[in-house]
């Protein structure tokens, strides 16, 4: 019988959720790094013992943490992250010139087919990656090539937090990062391409602009990799062409601001966002947590409430903190800032709160074992 | 024979109980301290002070002896109390909430 295991960072440790495939009870472990900011931990697919944490700490820096057995045990392993030769300046929040600063790792994404291969997305706004199961790291410079002096930080800081590896293309890689908007590599990170075309956006000086745009993440269905979908700081998008350009399909959403959004397992078209009041109300609309369903691809969405709460609710689901399973029916899980982590087994049509009072949840992701 | 006491979060990245003994050659500076330190414990390295530049981490200080040593050149030497290993040197982490 499958069993699901649920990896959870927050903001002082780690937590590790594992059920069978009914999903109804729930063992917990943790805390993983108690103390520490665990912003992403990810399994590995191509071995699903394999796991990566990101650990840092404002006192004591950024520390990789790699598990071969499922989590059970870890060890720390390379934290060496150094820009490729001088990095420059990108623009700070007053659109003056910043020297780029290493702060931490946002993002790790493990290889599709080596369990020591995987990549870093990291604040100030790189990609690096490892082929030594994360002893050392190298990064791909020519990234900060595609109008780097032009990016900016959002809220959360100039993050690279998203990172789309193509299944059909082994030398593809989508990233994203706020705010600057999405790059694509076709040739394993020698060179790299903004992909922003039909993004709009206030409060950059040109709307249209190539780079500058603040997208929050996106989701990519592995059947269909030239399908990508968006959740930016206002608006949800979908490219049809691999992102070589963007249509809106916020459609009848009670607001389009949001972080995460995430596509079914099993259905291509079936995607999720959790809508958020706006961008200086980082809660949901009315008090009440409502995940919205399309399965059309955008533009018709539906609100799934059942077993959320409809009040005083003034959390945020932040933008890695949503997961899908690949059980049949799909599992859904996602996160909140309170410290509640919610799981659906049905996909999406009814939820309970797996564990209520965790510290800030920064990331969820989700493994299907055998 | 140079004593070093930890931040409880580097002891357990580390995995040591208690104080460090360090053997350190030459003389008893901070520079040298910290590179037998990182040298026992390489998880550590990146964690007291920047992998490239070497300069001390903003929200890490170093007491001895009742002094603050943190804005001392790594250079200098540290107290005989330290060097001699009557006193231990303290590795802290800035009283900054969190």
């Amino acid at each position: 019988m499958n069993t699901v295991r649920v990896l959870v960072g927050t903001r002082k440790g780690a937590f590790v959720l594992t059920s069978d495939a009914k999903r109804a009870r729930w063992n917990i472990s943790g805390p993983y790094f108690g103390g520490w900011e665990i912003y992403h931990l990810k399994g590995s697919p191509a071995d699903p013992q394999r796991l990566y944490a990101s650990q840092s700490s404002g006192w004591f820096g950024q520390q990789i943490q790699r598990s071969n057995d499922g989590g059970q045990t870890w060890e720390p392993v390379g934290n060496k992250f150094v820009y490729d030769g001088v990095p420059g300046t990108h623009q700070w929040y007053d659109g003056t010139p910043h020297p780029w600063e290493f702060k931490r790792v946002w993002h790790l994404e493990p290889s599709l087919t080596d369990p020591d291969t995987i990549y870093a997305g990291v604040e100030d706004a790189a990609l690096f990656h490892s082929t030594d199961g994360g002893q050392t790291w190298q990064e791909f410079p020519e990234l900060r090539g595609a109008q780097g002096h032009l990016w900016q930080p959002g809220a959360g800081g100039m993050c690279l937090h998203t990172v789309v590896l193509d299944p059909s293309h082994p030398e593809r890689i989508f990233i994203a990062i706020s705010a600057a908007g999405t790059f694509r590599t076709d040739d394993a990170g020698k060179t790299w391409r903004p992909m922003n075309r039909g993004l709009r956006s206030e409060g950059i000086p040109n709307p249209h602009a190539e780079v500058g745009h603040c997208v929050h993440r996106i989701a990519m269905h592995p059947s269909r990799p030239h399908v990508l979908f968006m959740q930016k700081h206002w608006d949800v998008m979908r490219s049809s062409n691999a992102g070589e350009s963007w249509h809106e399909v916020s459609g009848n959403l009670p607001t389009d601001f949001g972080f995460p959004i995430e596509v079914h397992a099993h259905e291509p078209d079936t995607i999720y966002v959790v809508p958020i009041t706006s961008d200086s109300e980082h809660y949901p609309p009315e008090g009440k947590l409502w995940v919205y369903r399309s399965r059309t691809g955008g533009n018709e969405w539906e609100a799934l409430t059942q077993g959320l709460p409809q009040r005083d609710c003034y959390v945020n689901v932040l933008r890695d903190a949503m997961a899908v399973d690949a059980l049949d029916p799909c599992g859904l899980y996602f996160g909140t800032t309170g410290g509640q982590v919610y799981g659906s087994a049905d996909a999406g049509d009814s939820w309970a709160p797996i564990v209520r009072d965790l510290p800030p949840v920064l990331s969820v992701e989700v493994q299907t074992l055998p | 024979m140079i004593r070093v006491v930890l931040p409880t979060h580097l002891r357990t990245l580390a995995r040591i109980d208690g104080e460090v003994q360090l053997d350190v050659e030459g003389p008893a500076t901070l520079r040298a301290v910290l590179d037998a330190l990182e040298a026992c414990y390489p998880m550590l390295r990146g964690t007291i002070r920047d992998h490239v530049t070497q300069r001390r981490r903003a929200f890490v200080r170093f007491f001895a002896c009742a002094q603050d040593l943190s804005h001392v050149s790594p250079e200098a030497l540290l107290p005989d109390a330290v060097a001699i290993g009557t006193e231990p040197l303290l590795i802290v982490g800035a009283m900054a909430g969190g």
